[in-house]
């Protein structure tokens, strides 16, 4: 029994191994794997490693206003003095807090509605989910998350539940292709007949075979939802002022271009940053979990 | 000078864990006019030789270890895209498997009839009332019922045997010295597959073109080849005049074989050949059989035998037939 | 009598299609005994693997009956009990799509256990090391994922996951059509084994006619789907008495004088199979047969029996 125990655990890391080289292929991938992984570090440390940790929050310096980028302050000042390098490292923390909520929220219930839509195609269930989402997927975008955060109060939290209501239809869509195409399957019929429940089936037979895409989706997603964050923010409905959010940084810097160009440039680039980051990522997680055939 | 003559042919894929060395030594020749059988199981490697033979093997991660393809007495391994088109033009055509998978399902049957017949004119130039002629014509080979209007058709509207017709009649229209036709019929049911097999038949005899037919079925081979290839893990282990191999089989792979066929006389199923095909990132030494075989001695796991003449035509490259 | 296992009765499957109606199965009656391995026959469009499927409750029927060891089991497998779930297994035919590329081989093995609740002493590895050992195959294969195996031992697995809730009665769709012969001949050997050892019935379908003269009790073929003839194996081989029967053991390509000899005379296979949405009316056959009279284009023809246990189904027999 411990010798076939011993070849579970050397199957995994056998597995863990081949995964690497498949994701590793392409060299984008590892750029993509460590940017994401830089701007995390810079995130969760920003009060240890950002030069300026006070200049987040409520800090007023005039006389170190406006200047360009220095030595003191890499990427210059805004117009209250605040080190704009520290802010951009307090404000990735903000932009993937929204990207980490929106999608824990959103995929588990797209994916869920998906699931069960795509094994009841045909039914009633399958018209109503899909119908709902379509109702969802019709509204533009941007537009539905500015009437929510106009109702509400505008404030990140609000923001994140705006963008939520918006995401989810698609990880449901998503997953409903798949799940509709898988639920013909000898291996799924094989468990019907044996008489498997259908929450067995649909968990532990067809879940699995959709993770790839909806892993895939995730990581490519993190930037979008950034991206929809920080244009929240830019409009004002997000985050307000004095958190550093990437967006709001770049709205209030674009007053003041071209001449002090710092101040919206560089928050641009954070995002454009960030963004690329997790798509690159994106890439990679696709090709690491493709199936391959025998 | 021989059509087509493969000598010592080694090709390997590089994947994840080291070389898939698949190929390990192929050696085969056509004359003009033969219709030779290259049968063998899945994964022995006959579709990656014949991919080979005409260069549309993905090269990463495919290369090309050693030997040489002569085609007409030309390598066909170091030519250019240019040539190797040429070639394919009207040197030599395949025919596929699935012949779902062969026919593009956006364009209709006359669309990719008349593109194959325009590209294989590359000298010379072909009117459009020339191409269209000849596109009906090579449907009337093929025996389908009311060329003009199958042209307007589109694949899916179509049976399999239909799409596999059209697949010859695609593959036959340019005129070719040389066809390879991988498993060509293995897709199809029983009673279609006679009849396409009847009508190659025929049309290859007809446009006297040289036929190289891969499949895994000795029935088929049987019925359709002059000459037969028995392929194992890579290379091949006899090779004879399809009656010689049928009366006399000598490898104890194609003895293994013929026994595991079920008969129609109702003699019982055999034992089918005990081990599994090899792992090729570490492929057995020696002869590639040597762990499933029967017979095997000393000398088999240190030497890969070469081919030993037992017979006019009939060689078998095994130790047991050595002197 | 009472040794039936299973009694179909006029099965009828149809399936309505923008095309029209799908004539899947047409009436399809046989029925099979205890330990019997019953060969179910046929092309594309024969409706074999619907015959199949309805008895394992995959569709349900529209018409006609299917009786599993004296009850009815007419139904769509979610209106029937658990325990018949227990007692029918199929093995399906792509060894591909089988398993799922998803689930460790143990997993796979365990589903049926865990939902039959099945205890055996020791825990449920201990159970799916046993299954393994039954159909042949080592212990550590548990850990492994179903393209690690091949498509040989892709099937073994099936076999065992079939075995694992001990049936009495299991469907053999196409089992090792997608296999090569060598491989086959392995299967089928480890399947007449298990037969003998648990007291198995098969219903085993394919296209191969050769396989199942070795090893069929009994052989049916159908064609688009009606049957056409049935008779024990011997029989069957050597009085073939439908035009369809003759030119399918005609058209396999056979390795061997003695089988050349043993075939019906050549007939040439003509036309194409028809779609199951434009079946042929009268006889369904007629429009391929070499020997179609007048009345085939009209009538269809009743099953009738030529000699003991040997039906078919066609005007040559009837009434002449």
């Amino acid at each position: 029994m411990a010798g076939i125990k011993k070849k579970d655990l050397s199957h995994t890391w056998e597995k863990i191994k081949k995964s690497w080289y498949k994701f590793s292929k392409n060299p984008l991938s590892i750029i993509g794997a460590t940017i994401v992984l830089l701007i995390m570090c810079l995130a969760i440390f920003a009060p240890f490693v950002a030069p300026y940790p006070e200049h987040a929050g409520n800090f007023v310096d005039f006389r170190n206003a406006s200047q360009p980028p220095s030595l003191h302050h890499l990427f210059g000042t805004d117009v209250f003095g605040r080190d704009i390098l520290s802010r951009v490292f307090f404000g990735f923390r903000f932009s993937l807090v929204m990207g980490f909520v929106v999608i824990s929220l959103t995929a588990p219930v797209g994916v869920t509605l998906g699931l069960i839509a795509g094994y009841m195609k045909g039914t009633w269930v399958d018209t109503l989910v899909m119908r709902l989402t379509d109702i969802f997927v019709a509204v533009p975008p941007l537009v539905l998350a500015l009437a929510v955060t106009s109702i509400l109060k505008p404030s990140v939290f609000n923001a994140m539940m705006a963008v939520s209501l918006m995401w989810w239809p698609w990880y449901c869509r998503l997953v409903y292709g798949i799940a509709s195409s898988i639920k013909n399957e000898f291996f799924v019929q094989a468990a019907e007949v044996t008489g498997s429940g259908k929450l067995h089936i649909i968990f532990s037979e067809i879940l699995p075979n959709c993770l790839g895409p909806i892993l895939t989706k995730i990581s490519l997603d993190m930037g979008w939802v950034i991206l929809i964050g920080s244009a929240l923010s830019f409009v004002g409905l997000g985050a307000q002022p004095p958190t550093p959010d990437l967006g709001t940084m770049v709205a209030d810097g674009g007053k003041y271009m071209p001449d002090q160009w710092w101040m919206a440039v560089f928050p641009a680039f954070a995002i454009m940053f960030v963004v690329f980051g997790f798509n690159i990522l994106g890439d990679g997680i696709r090709d690491m979990l493709e199936v391959e055939e025998g | 000078m021989r059509l087509l003559e493969i000598r010592e042919l080694r090709v390997g894929f590089n994947v994840y864990g080291g070389t898939l060395n698949v190929l390990n030594g192929v050696n085969l020749h056509l004359n003009e006019g033969e219709k030779v059988g290259l049968v063998g199981e899945t994964g022995c490697g006959k579709t990656t030789t014949a991919k080979s033979t005409l260069r549309i093997l993905p090269m990463p991660p495919a290369e090309v270890f050693g030997g040489e393809i002569l085609f007409n007495g030309t390598d066909v391994l170091p030519l250019g895209q240019k040539e190797m088109r040429k070639i394919h033009a009207t040197g030599i055509s395949m025919i596929f498997q699935d012949p779902t998978a062969s026919l593009n399902p956006v364009f209709t049957i006359g669309d990719q009839l008349r593109d194959t017949i325009r590209y294989a004119g590359i000298d010379g130039h072909i009117t459009k009332k020339e191409i269209h002629e000849r596109a009906v014509l090579s449907l009337h080979d093929v025996h389908l019922p009311d060329p003009e209007r199958m042209l307007k058709n589109y694949p899916i509207q179509l049976s399999g045997g239909m799409r596999q017709r059209i697949c010859i009649a695609m593959a036959l229209a340019t005129q070719s010295q040389l066809l390879i036709a991988d498993e060509p019929t293995t897709s199809l049911d029983v009673t279609i597959q006679a009849q396409v097999l009847r009508l190659l038949g025929e049309l290859v005899e007809q446009k006297e073109t040289s036929t190289i037919l891969i499949t895994h079925s000795l029935g088929v081979v049987r019925e359709w080849t002059q000459r037969v290839y028995v392929m194992y893990a890579g290379s091949m282990v006899e090779t004879a005049q399809t009656a010689d191999l049928f009366h006399n089989p000598l490898h104890p792979y194609t003895e293994g074989l013929m026994k595991a066929v079920p008969r129609l006389t109702g003699e019982g199923i055999a034992e089918g050949i005990s081990g599994r095909i090899p792992d090729y990132l570490n492929p057995p030494g020696g002869c590639r059989f040597h762990p499933r075989c029967p017979h095997v001695m000393k000398v088999c796991r240190e030497e890969k035998p070469p081919y030993f003449t037992v017979d006019a035509d009939h060689q078998v490259a095994c130790f047991l037939f050595k002197g | 009598m009472t040794d039936e296992i299973l009694k179909i009765r006029d099965l009828k499957k149809y399936f309505y299609t923008k095309h029209g109606v799908v004539k899947a199965a047409d009436g399809v009656t046989f029925s099979i005994q205890k330990k019997e391995t019953l060969g179910l026959v046929g092309e594309s469009g024969s409706g074999k693997s619907t015959v199949a499927y309805t008895i394992l409750g995959i569709y349900g029927p529209t018409d006609g009956s299917i009786q599993f060891k004296g009850q009815d089991i007419s139904k769509p497998w979610t209106k029937r009990p658990k325990y018949f779930k227990k007692d029918i297994q199929i093995v399906f035919q792509d060894p591909g799509s089988s398993l799922n590329p998803r689930r460790s081989i143990r997993q796979i093995l365990e589903l049926p256990l865990k939902v039959h609740r099945i205890e055996g002493n020791g825990g449920r590895e201990e159970q799916a090391i046993r299954l393994l050992d039954k159909v042949g195959l080592p212990a550590d294969y548990m850990y492994k994922y179903p393209q690690a195996i091949g498509g040989g031992e892709r099937q073994i697995v099936a076999i065992a996951r079939a075995l694992a809730t001990d049936p009495s009665f299991v469907v053999l769709d196409e089992p090792t059509s997608a296999l090569d012969v060598s491989v086959q001949a392995k299967i089928i050997n480890l399947l007449m084994g298990l037969q003998d050892e648990f007291d198995l019935t098969y219903l085993f379908i394919t296209h191969d006619l050769s396989l199942m003269r070795n090893m069929a009790a009994r052989v049916a073929i159908m064609y688009l789907g009606k049957i056409c003839e049935i008779a024990p194996t011997v029989e069957f081989f050597k009085n073939p008495l439908h035009p369809y029967t003759q030119m399918l053991l005609s058209s396999i390509p056979v390795v061997s004088e003695k089988e050349e000899e043993y075939k019906p005379k050549k007939i040439i296979p003509q036309g194409e199979i028809p779609s199951p949405v434009d079946v042929p009316p009268g006889c369904n056959f007629h429009t391929r047969c070499s020997r179609r009279m007048e009345i085939c284009s009209r009538v269809d023809p009743d099953m009738v029996t030529q000699e003991e246990g040997h039906l078919v189904r066609c005007h040559l027999y009837t009434g002449a």
